[in-house]
This record gives C-alpha cells, structure tokens and sequence, in this order.
C-alpha cells in the first residue's frame, strides 16, 4: 500500500494546466511545419505560418495560446495499492482553480447551462477515474476549447451502415463544421461501445501521441484512409480553403450491442493541449 | 488594405472577400452573453451601452491581462452563435463583425441589406493577434468578465474579408477550389 498525499495530486494538476495552455511541444510544430510544405493553398501556408508564430510568441512568454482555456478534462489512472488521505476529486478541482488564477488563464466554465452564470475559477474539471494494477498514478489533462468541442457529436449508427456509414458521417461534419472548430484538427473517433462510451473513447483517441500507430490492423488502415480523404474535403486551415484540413486521425474501438454501431467523433482544434504525468 | 475606424460607407464598398485588411482604430468586443443582453436592451426599449454607428465587433473574450501588457489572449470565437443577434446590432449602425467560421445564410441577407462585413481573424492566436492591441479597457457589462464589452486600440489588426456587400464569400470560393470529394 502507497500512501499518497491529495496535496502531491493538487500540486501536479496545477503544473500540468500551466504547462498545457501555455506550450504546444516541438513535435506539433513540427507536424504544421511540415504541413506548409503539403499545403496548396497560400492562405492556407499562411494560417499555419501564423498558428506556428502564435505557438512560438505563447511558449516564449508564457502564456495562453489561445484566449479560450478551455474546460479541463482529466484523465486519472489509479493503482489498486493507492491510499489517498483526502477526496481526488476536490483536489483535481483544487489544482484546476490555482493553475487558472495563477496562470491569467480565461475561467470558461458556465454554472448552469441553462441559466449560465460562470463559476469564476474554471471549475469543476470533467474528471475521469481509472483503476489500474500497481501504486502509481497516471494523470493526462487537457484544456478543452468550446469551438471544437461544439462541432463533435454521436451518432447510434445501426451494423448495415458499416464503415462506408462512419466515413460518410466522419466526412459530413468535419466539412459543414468549416472554420468553427479551428482547423487543422486531430479528429478523434470512438467506434463501439454505447452512447457515452463512445464519446469517452473518442475523447481518448485525441490524447493520443500524434505520430502513434494503431496496433489494430482494420483502424489503422481506416485511420489513414480518412485522414487522406478529410484532407480532400478542401476546407483547410481554419476554413479558408486548402489542402490540410486535419493532421490526424485517431480511432478508438469497443465491442458493442448486436444492434448497434455507435460512432462519437470528438474534434480537436489546432490548440491541441493535453499533457500527462506518472508519479 | 489599411482600414481606420470609423468605417465609412465607401469603405464598405471597397473591401472585396479575400482581401487582408489591417484593422487600426476602435474594435468593441463582444459574445454570447454581451449579444444576448444588449439585443434584449433593445427589446425592452432601452439604449445600447455603446453607440455602434460606423463600429466593428471583435468577437472575443480575452483571457486576463498580463502585468504591462493591454490584454491577455484574444483570438477570435465562432461567429455563427452571434447569428442570431446581428441584424438589431447592425440596425443600429454596425459595420463591421469580425469572429470565425461560417455564417448563415440568413445572417449573409442581413448583413448584405444592412450594408455591412464580416471578416475572419486567424482562430488560435491569440497571443498573436494580442501583439496588435495596445489599449483596453471594460466599457460595458463588467460583471460578465470576460465576456464583457471592451473597447480595445487596435494597431493593423489583420483580418481577411469574408462575406462582402457584393456577394463575394471567401469560404465558398476557397474551399470549392480544393474539394476534391463530394459529402
């Protein structure tokens, strides 16, 4: 058994949202930079060419890349042999809320969605808990923005609409979301599960490593594929037309319901934030 | 092209949907919930909080400033969720709406009758498009925080013409040239 105090938690969520908002990593950079060359259309390059300074300007002086910092959504994977001597929840929350004051971050979170009002420290975050073998802890954290997060969906697809369904959908909304949610994206998809899995393994097929390659033969396969044919959609960055409309696609599976094929395509914006942690 | 606000009739004419204006001059900022409230001002009767005649809208909602910095991150939002609000806003003489993304095609009717434009700034750089505000200050609805009305200086701000009063639109034209796959 691990002991692990809830303020080492706290104190890790707070590291990890600084950090996120404020630093996008070489590798991206990387990924658009490359992306320039590909491009066909020259305002297109000059989007990218403007995302990479904005990324650079944000990194060098730390501070947000952009404006919208998001509701926070973190992941949490908890060894058995964890003892925490406090409540997790509260202290993710804890982290959340110094990181946002601290960090000049927006505080982007509504108290009601019917009634609106904001919280005015960013809080609650959107916690999900896993429980895992071992003692460590395992927390991956990302600043969701509204515009991207405004144009995914799920969709309970039935078995006959087979994957000529799933890119039809894929394709549709990624080209009637346009500009709305900050292209070039990485588009997660959830296949299978239920309803809200679907959408929680979709929102973890964007946590992962860009240039990762899917150990399930027929995903990969569809991965590549759609990200070819997305990027013939001609929406490109930010929507002003061209040829680099997503820079990945990554696919989650879960077994599912005789009856059903659910599909949830989570979008990710250019500001795609999410850092992780092991302790 | 270089732009300053106020913004005349003759301006309007001039800016053509794909054209990069640099914006110096006045920009309010305003979204969702500042639209929301001045429209029902309106509604009610009752005088907007800022006289838009010859105005532009910035819709954003910047983080917090920076000690010695204007203003923090602002970048703009989606527009298409200020649809719903434009016409009274450009009824009271608003010229020029600058956000993200498409629009509606009612909102395009509009905003051609109303004589006025929208154009795009580049949505994620924020810290970026904060390099070319060099004033700030709440003019309006500060309980709304972010979301309140801000009156910024703005220094070339670079936007691109979208929809134009001549019917040009920037996010048809563009991206029918690279379509290569029908939905």
């Amino acid at each position: 058994m691990r002991n692990v105090d809830v303020r080492d938690l706290t104190e890790s969520i707070k590291a990890l949202a600084l950090d996120a908002n404020c630093n996008i990593g070489t590798p991206f950079i990387d990924v658009l930079r490359k992306a320039i060359k590909r491009e066909k259309s020259e305002i297109g390059k000059n989007v990218l060419e403007q995302i990479i300074e904005n990324d650079e300007i944000a990194e060098k002086n730390h501070e947000p890349m952009c404006q919208d910092t998001g509701m926070v959504v973190v992941f949490l994977e908890i060894g058995y042999d964890i003892h925490f001597n406090g409540d997790i929840y509260d202290a993710v929350n804890e982290g959340v809320r110094q990181a946002y004051q601290e960090g000049l971050f927006r505080k982007s979170v509504a108290k009601h969605p019917i009634t609106r009002g904001n919280t005015n420290d960013n809080t609650p975050a959107v916690i999900h808990v896993k429980l895992t073998p071992g003692d460590r802890i395992k927390i991956i954290l990302a600043p969701k923005g509204g515009g991207s997060e405004n144009m995914s969906l799920v969709k309970m697809l039935i078995p006959s609409d087979g994957v000529e369904g799933i890119k039809k959908l894929v394709l549709h909304t990624i080209f009637y979301a346009g500009g709305k949610p900050c292209p070039p994206l990485i588009v997660g998809i959830g296949l299978g599960g239920n309803l809200e899995e679907s959408a929680l393994i979709a929102k973890e097929a964007i946590m992962r490593e860009l240039d990762d390659v899917n150990p399930d033969p027929v995903l990969a396969a569809l991965e590549k594929e759609l990200l070819d044919e997305i990027n013939l959609l001609g929406v490109g960055p930010m929507g002003f037309g061209g040829s680099t409309t997503a820079l990945a696609v990554k696919i989650n599976a879960f077994p599912c319901h005789i009856a059903s094929l659910p599909v949830a395509i989570n979008l990710q914006c250019h500001a795609s934030r999410h850092k992780s942690m092991v302790f | 092209m270089k732009l300053h606000t106020p913004i005349t009739e003759q301006n309007i004419y001039d800016m053509k949907a794909g054209e990069i204006v640099y914006l110096s001059g006045t920009l309010y900022t305003g979204r969702d919930s500042a639209h929301k409230r001045m429209v029902e001002s309106l509604e009610e009767g009752k005088k907007l909080p800022v006289d838009f005649h010859g105005q532009a809208i910035y819709y954003t909602g910047p983080t917090p400033a920076k000690e010695n910095r204007p203003i923090g991150s602002c970048g703009p939002t989606s527009s298409y969720r200020m649809d719903a609000y434009s016409l009274p806003l450009m009824k009271q003489g608003l010229k020029v709406m600058i956000g993200k993304g498409d629009r509606s095609d009612e909102f395009i009717k509009d905003m051609i009758e109303q004589k006025a434009v929208y154009l795009q700034a580049v949505g994620g750089a924020g810290a970026l498009l904060s390099r070319k505000v060099i004033k700030s200050e709440v003019v309006a609805y500060a309980d709304l925080v972010a979301e309140a009305i801000y009156k910024l200086e703005v220094i070339d701000f670079p936007a691109i013409v979208t929809y134009d009063i001549h019917g040009g639109n920037l996010i048809a034209d563009e991206i029918k040239k690279y379509n290569q796959i029908k939905v």
